[in-house]
């Protein structure tokens, strides 16, 4: 499978990083130069063998349903560009 | 009489328990060392206060008779490690100035262990590199040098590269590195230090920066497997914070150190003789075998089938979790904004990633999002998954015949900065022998074994059985004592 | 039965298909992934966690009483549970999604298929098919009109656990939907697992609509997110069916879209702005394992499921004898039916003895005075407990019917216990017989000319004198034994 500058700019509208022309043109090469080499994976039979889920064996805990987070706004909106009355603050989204 | 920066983990512990020394001489000898080497760019930010301010606890504690694991040690902490109140950056513009208001779990096991920050040291950014060229904030140095007289500036390996030129340099007597595909290990081979990735699930991976959540492990790299064993010994923990965390109780790993291997069955795998790989690498592999041999072990020769496209794999995989790990990184809530005039949202999405995010992170995203989506996961992503599980699968065999395996590190040793930066493919390569046990999710570890007749150093990997970190130091401790690597880098910094 | 539901298009009729994807928040005090409160109405941003605000290296934990009630549900609706199920990650951007992907099931969800039926106005029932249940995160609020260039994220909400119960698509008319989320909403009220409170946000649904020519494949469906309200439910289906016809026969094609409902408007209109983000690379999450149920929790969400409404509702008809409308009245609700229960508890009697009575009074006269009060059954000013007093006191012949409407009025004002009431204010129904034949001599003296006609087969006037005798008696004789003294003495 290979990729053309189309899907490089589709790619990176999902993946929402702005890609100017040039580095369009240059990602083309390089991820198909990675895609064709992982490529190779095609050729490994795989027929009967599940996807790993667990690296290690483990069992997925389960928390008990207690309040105890939380009420921390300070901590919560301390790093954050633009925060006002509490809230964060994004360019206005038109819906 | 020794420097202090001279000392090791094990050392100052011991010295500082014994009275030779107080913790504030040792937090300032070392934060002095930090300062004077800033040739070697190994430090983000540099955090001396905290160094002190536990040493002044340490030294006080010393009085009342309270002796902690690690009272009077400081560390450096790698730059993916949250820390409380100090700049957290994982290595990339996105998160420069952001100040956490909370403590990671490995980090904050060490400080309560009586351990001080020395600074964040500088890395790969979000640990995408293998060179330590992929950071925001510059090159990290090797403290090494070719012996040629060239002077050429080569790479301490990545990504935990600024951990391992500090320890190399003897500008921190240990640090926490992370590893997702060979990160510790790599950087502890290139620099002659060692480095142990435990079992997947040992230390907690809360407030560690994700890059691939399946793979990301925190480990300790320092002079030997003592200072590692103690590291590790406080680094791990279980967490009930972390999913994936393994609810078992932490080993007495330094006291468990033996280097009697006697009986022990090395496996030595047939798979990762490739070609391209230089012969001083073959040749340091089979002194090790030779040395392994020599400690009573029985070397037995195995095969891994599936080592060929652990890579591969290894490139569908932690690139999938990375474009989603850091999909967090917005613009909204930390970190970098930027913002069009008059731009929608998601032009400030666009331009928000396009600015902080250099080009190996926007590489992996590109990829990683590529391969999940409509239409692509099947032939990617799962069917990485089902290699991997192949992978896993080899390595469970391999142990019905050996105990442990035996393998080069790296397939070089360090290069220099820029040679290997224009190809990715080249780059990625590094890992090819580290890889398949962190798929495998496996403990593994670097030790140093020799140099190569440029001067550089040369490391071997030792891989055990899910949870055997003791028989991996063990087995480490014995190389040890027989490699007796002594060299160590001369200051030009 | 089949649907009779049709749009008259200019080209014949049409058939409308409906599915319906409900939101239900689950019932918990913490959120699914982090330990932040759910609580409804906080200030903003202050019920979130660092996890819910997706810091770097933050991780999800997932809590319990969420799987349990999700797996409840799936049992109270005969599901398919899956004892073996995991999360993925649904990745998109969007400013109230914090960590750029929700958590969600997409491959292996914890529910499988089940079903719910439901009842219809004409007295059929119908089953419809569900697909699957599934736990997700709910997402963080936005708001628009607080800042003229910027939007305000409120993250109270993000991270909150919702199941997403999805149905198969058999509904035929807006009337099946209604009452098809009328029933599910009973449903998860008896199970606990979500309070149903459509103006909360509690419950909420995404509506897929498409049309065909009877009998003909199903056409391309468009689908109207997050609908709040049963009615508006019904008028999306009504609107967007019309709308899809029209379309059709005016020779264009459906496009499938994200549409939106404008309740003042009572119209969808197209949602573009959702229609890139399509792509939304599911993955199973790297940070959590495969959740595991083992037997011993799959058996303690079995015993603890409560009588369900179906089941509920065969009782009340078979046991307590109720009509199939009182039994459907009383268990459509769960407060309804436990406040019945309580009533019939506090009789002390058998159900099969009080439950028809009482349950004429709870339609009648309780339902009647809370329509009046504009109150709640679980504001009732008269507790389970006075309304049991109130039903012995007109079993044991205490009051007669007349008399306890006016002492359960004097109950609704004063909040009193009957008995009391009754004592207070002599309402007592007296079967006195020395007095009420006094009572009777009296009427029979002052009225000869009556007696006698009676007495000349004038039967009809039987009834004038029982009036009589009551209202001399101010209402409080027993009408039975008003009614054989009477007959002794007319002869």
């Amino acid at each position: 499978m290979s990729v053309d500058t189309a899907t490089v700019r589709h790619i990176a509208k999902l993946a929402r990083v702005a890609v100017s022309d040039g580095e369009v043109e240059a990602l083309v090469p390089e991820l198909n130069n990675i895609l064709n080499w992982i490529e190779q994976l095609q050729e490994v039979d795989v027929t009967g063998v599940e996807p790993m889920t667990a690296v290690i064996p483990n069992i997925l805990r389960l928390r008990e349903d207690k309040v105890t987070d939380g009420g921390k706004r300070d901590d919560v909106l301390k790093n954050a560009p633009a925060a006002e009355h509490g809230f964060f603050a994004v360019p206005k989204v038109i819906e | 009489m020794t420097k202090l920066t001279d000392l090791g983990v094990a050392a100052i512990r011991d010295g500082f328990r014994a009275g030779e020394f107080s913790a504030r001489e040792v937090a300032e000898a070392f934060n002095e060392a930090v300062t004077n080497a800033k040739a070697l760019n190994a430090f983000v930010i540099e955090t001396p206060d905290h160094a002190l301010a536990a040493a002044e606890k340490a030294d006080a504690d010393r009085v009342a008779g309270i002796l902690k694991p690690l009272s009077g040690v400081p560390l450096g902490i790698k730059d993916l490690f949250a820390t409380k109140g100090y700049q957290t950056t994982a290595g990339s513009l996105m998160l420069e100035g952001f100040e956490p208001a909370y403590e990671s779990t490995v980090s904050g096991n060490l400080f309560d262990a009586g351990a001080g920050m020395l600074g964040k040291l500088n890395m790969d950014q979000f640990a995408m590199g293998s060179s330590n060229e992929t950071s925001a904030y510059g090159n990290v140095i090797s403290p090494w040098r070719r012996k040629d007289g060239g002077n050429v500036a080569l790479t301490p390996g990545g990504s935990s590269g600024g951990s391992a030129a500090a320890v190399a340099a003897r500008i921190a007597p240990g640090v926490t590195g992370t590893d997702t595909g060979g990160s510790i290990r790599q950087p502890a081979a290139f620099v002659g230090i060692t480095g142990v990735k435990p079992t997947y699930g040992r230390c907690s991976r809360w407030g560690m920066v994700a890059f691939a959540s399946s793979l990301d492990q925190a480990g300790p790299m320092a002079r030997d497997v003592r200072d590692c064993a103690i590291m590790l010994e406080a680094m791990a923990s279980f967490d009930a914070k972390d999913s994936t965390s393994l609810n078992l109780p932490v080993p007495q790993w330094e006291a468990g150190l033996s280097g009697d291997i006697r009986g022990k069955r090395i496996g030595i795998p047939k798979e990762y003789r490739i070609d391209g790989v230089p012969a001083e690498i073959d040749t340091i592999w089979e002194q090790g075998i030779a040395w392994m041999k020599d400690a009573g072990a029985e070397i037995v020769e195995v095969s891994l089938p599936h080592t060929k496209y652990a890579l591969p794999a290894y490139y569908i995989i932690a690139p999938a979790e990375a474009s989603s790990n850091l999909a967090r990184y917005d613009g909204v809530r930390y970190g970098k904004r930027v913002s069009p005039e008059n731009g929608s949202l998601d032009d400030m999405y666009n331009a928000t990633r396009a600015a902080g995010f250099g080009a190996e992170v926007k590489r992996r995203i590109m990829i990683g999002t590529y391969v999940l989506s409509a239409g692509f996961y099947d032939a990617y992503f799962n069917q990485a998954q089902k290699v991997r599980a192949l992978i896993a699968r080899d390595f469970d065999r391999v142990w019905e015949s050996c105990d442990f395996i035996l393998t080069p590190t790296a397939p070089s040793a360090a290069f220099g900065l820029g040679e290997k930066s224009d190809d990715p493919i080249a780059m990625y390569l590094n890992d090819v022998f580290a890889v398949p046990a962190s798929l495998a999710g496996l403990p593994a570890m670097s030790v140093p074994a020799g140099l190569n007749a440029e001067g550089l150093p040369l490391g071997l990997q030792i891989v055990g059985k899910a949870l055997d970190e003791q028989g991996v130091m063990n087995m480490g401790l014995a190389f040890e004592e027989r490699a007796d690597f002594v060299a160590r880098p001369e200051a030009w910094w | 039965m089949v649907s009779e539901y049709r749009i008259h298009g200019a080209t014949g009729e049409w058939e409308v298909v409906i599915g319906l994807e409900v939101h239900a928040q689950i019932t918990s005090k913490a959120k699914l992934f982090s330990g932040a409160s759910t609580e409804f109405g906080a200030e903003p941003n202050t019920q979130v966690s660092l996890v819910d605000a997706a810091m770097p290296g933050m991780l999800p934990v997932l809590n319990g009483e969420c799987v349990r009630q999700a797996v409840r549900t799936g049992m109270a609706l005969e599901a398919q549970i899956n004892p073996w199920s995991r999360f993925d990650r649904k990745n998109y951007f969007y400013a109230d999604l914090p960590q750029g992907y929700q958590i969600s099931q997409l491959y292996h969800p914890i529910v499988g298929e089940g079903e719910i039926e439901v009842e219809l106005a004409d007295g059929s029932s119908k089953m419809i098919g569900v697909e699957r249940i599934h736990i997700e995160q709910d997402a963080g609020k936005l708001m628009h009109d607080q800042h003229p260039s910027f939007s305000y994220v409120d993250l109270n909400r993000s991270g909150v656990a919702l199941m997403e119960i999805v149905s198969k698509p058999d509904m035929r008319s807006p009337e099946e939907a209604g009452a098809y989320v009328r029933k599910l909403r009973s449903i998860l009220r008896y199970v606990g697992s979500c309070d149903g409170n459509m103006e909360q946000g509690s419950m909420r649904a995404d509506v897929n609509v498409s049309v065909r020519k009877p009998g003909e494949e199903f056409g391309t469906r468009t689908e109207t997110k997050n609908v709040n309200s049963v009615r508006f439910i019904m008028a999306t289906i009504e609107y967007e069916a019309n709308r899809q016809v029209d379309v059709l026969e005016g020779g264009g094609t459906i496009v499938q879209e994200t549409r939106l409902f404008d309740p003042d408007k009572v119209e969808t209109r197209s949602l573009r702005s959702k229609e890139d983000a399509h792509d939304y690379r599911y993955f199973p999450d790297p940070d959590l394992l495969p959740l595991e149920l083992s037997d011993a929790f799959l058996k303690e969400c079995r015993t603890s499921l409560p009588e369900l409404p179906d089941a509920k509702r065969a009782r009340y008809r078979d046991e307590l004898g109720l009509s199939a409308y009182n039994a459907s009245v009383l268990t459509a609700d769960v407060t309804t039916a436990r406040w019945f229960e309580e009533l019939l508890d506090a009789t002390g009697k058998s159900g099969a003895e009080i439950g028809k009575a009482a349950s004429n009074w709870v339609i009648s006269d309780l339902f009647g005075a809370l329509n009046r009060l504009s109150k709640d059954i679980t504001d009732s000013p008269v507790s389970p407990k006075q309304g049991a007093e109130l039903l012995s006191l007109v079993a044991d012949g205490t009051l007669s019917g007349t008399l306890a409407k006016q002492v359960f009025e004097i109950m609704l004002e004063t909040g009193d216990d009957p008995s009391s009431i009754v004592e207070e204010r002599g309402l007592k129904q007296t079967s006195d017989t020395g007095a009420i034949e006094a009572v009777i001599a009296e009427i029979m003296a002052a009225n000869e000319d009556r007696v006698a006609e009676y007495r000349g087969g004038k039967d009809k006037l039987f009834g004038f004198f029982v009036g009589q005798t009551m209202k001399a008696m101010a209402g409080k004789a027993n009408p039975g034994v008003v009614n054989e003294l009477l007959k002794k003495a007319l002869g």
